[in-house]
């Protein structure tokens, strides 16, 4: 058994003529945080919408936001990709739905990737915020209303300050499962990282050298978020208020 | 939507049952089995005093959960038939086959997440079980395996059922390395018969009525121990 390893293919040129084969998987790194950031920002205003809706006394309102986390907790990611990519656009009037298949790569397979791991996270980063409300002593809303405060602003200003402190944690292994959900797009034909890896493998049969590479970058970029949100949770403690520890979660 | 194609999904249910549920459901059971036991062991080496022996076992499981699955399950589908020559001592990588590959992958990438797990839950045991394991005369493996584990793996059972509805969930992507399971036997019919909608709308259907069902028992379940405790 023998396996001829050659390192020095990583500074090789690319026969797309774009540079050497490192240069071709960090431009997949771009790709990789361009869709995460993009669909990051979906995720959390949804998210952050949904999640706190979900702890209103509003039934018919918990009902729906219940119902939407459900429903896309329970899809496989790579089920949902297929669903934006191949059967979302039929479902749109003919000439809208024409115009996305047709939209030029990369960005008929981003915007797609895009929507989905957004929703996909969104529901995720609901469930962080309905636990992170739901863990405030009842006292803090009690006080709220105390005060006069209406429900709007017992949020605004009581609440969801706090709640989000508490959850910065949780959502920063979320903003991590992102960057590696976003892999899951090379399935519709989005160039990131793990598909740069990939079509280097295929282009030049250095297996390990291609994606050694990969899991390197991906483990740098991890080691840069978690320092990255270490300062912003020092950056927005309150002093004296204590972020309990989460409970044991599964995830992937 | 008019001209939604039923029959093809009529049609097709065998194959996408028989063949693709079947490797679907096989591949969960087996990398749960083998995720469990080997996340259990991690976690045993992780929580161990001895730094030779924890700081692997921590290093692997960072790894593991550092870098996305996709990315994993390549790497296993071109690295098991080395591993598997290098212990058969053949001179050149052995064929193997999608299952294989993906079974090792999910044990392999599983465990680091049921390691977490079963750590979490051994250290949810009060330290004078422990103690008391060992003033009894038992040795650690004694201790572990009659006194720790069976409260932890009790404590534990509905997150580690809900890390194995995400793992059922998690062997669609095997469809990267065109194996076919469920999603790949329901991608193959809408490729061949050219029906992407009705195939995929199908197949979120069924996984969805799967996995929910499934989170629904596990909730319940975790209701009846909550009260026994």
């Amino acid at each position: 058994m023998r396996y001829n390893w050659n390192w020095a293919i990583l500074f090789a040129q690319e026969p797309g003529g774009t540079g050497t084969w490192l240069h071709y998987l960090l431009v997949g790194l771009v790709w990789t945080l361009a869709t995460a950031l993009a669909a990051w920002v979906i995720a959390l205003a949804i998210g952050a919408a949904v999640g706190t809706l979900r702890t209103t006394t509003m039934p018919w309102v918990v009902r729906i936001g219940n119902a939407y986390v459900e429903i896309f907790r329970n899809v496989p990611l790579i089920v949902q990709m297929f669903l934006w990519f191949f059967v979302f656009p039929e479902f749109l009037p003919t000439g809208l739905g024409d115009a996305i298949k047709q939209m030029p790569p990369p960005w008929g397979s981003y915007i797609p990737a895009v929507l989905c791991l957004g929703i996909f996270t969104s529901v995720r980063v609901a469930e962080q915020v309905r636990a992170g409300i739901q863990s405030l002593p009842r006292g803090q809303r009690m006080a709220g209303t105390a005060m006069g405060l209406t429900q709007y602003q017992t949020y605004r200003y009581v609440i969801l300050p706090q709640a989000f402190r508490i959850i910065l944690p949780p959502l920063t292994s979320e903003f991590m499962n992102i960057i590696k959900n976003s892999s899951v797009a090379l399935t519709i034909g989005l160039l990131e990282l793990t598909g740069r890896a990939r079509a280097m493998q295929e282009l030049t049969f250095q297996v390990f050298e291609a994606f050694a590479a990969a899991t390197v970058i991906y483990l740098l970029t991890n080691l840069v978020v978690v320092l990255g949100m270490r300062a912003l949770e020092h950056k927005v403690r309150v002093p004296g208020l204590i972020a309990a520890g989460g409970a044991p979660q599964a995830g992937h | 939507m008019e001209g939604f194609d039923w029959n093809v999904i009529q049609r097709s249910l065998p194959y996408l049952f028989l063949e693709g549920m079947r490797f679907t459901v096989t591949l969960t059971v087996l990398a749960m089995a083998g995720g469990i036991i080997f996340g259990t062991l991690l976690a045993m080496m992780r929580l161990s005093s001895f730094k030779p022996v924890s700081l692997p076992a921590g290093a692997y499981v960072d790894l593991m959960r550092s870098i996305p699955l996709v990315l994993v399950i390549f790497w296993f589908y071109f690295l098991v038939p080395y591993i598997g020559a290098w212990i058969t001592g053949a001179d050149r990588p052995i064929q193997v086959g999608a299952f294989y590959s993906a079974l090792v992958t999910f044990t392999m990438f599983e465990a680091a997440y049921y390691c977490e797990i079963m750590r979490a839950g051994i250290q949810s045991i009060p330290r004078g079980q422990v103690w008391s394991g060992y003033a009894l005369g038992l040795n650690y493996w004694q201790t572990m395996g009659y006194v720790v584990l069976p409260q932890a793996f009790r404590n534990m059972i509905p997150v580690l059922l809900t890390q194995t509805i995400i793992l059922f969930q998690d062997t669609s992507l095997v469809y990267v390395i065109s194996a076919t399971d469920f999603l790949g036997a329901a991608a193959k019919i809408a490729n061949r018969d050219y029906r992407l909608v009705e195939m995929y709308t199908f197949a979120a259907v069924v996984y969805f009525v799967i996995s929910f069902g499934l989170s629904y028992l596990v909730k319940r379940l975790q209701f009846k121990i909550a009260v026994i405790r």
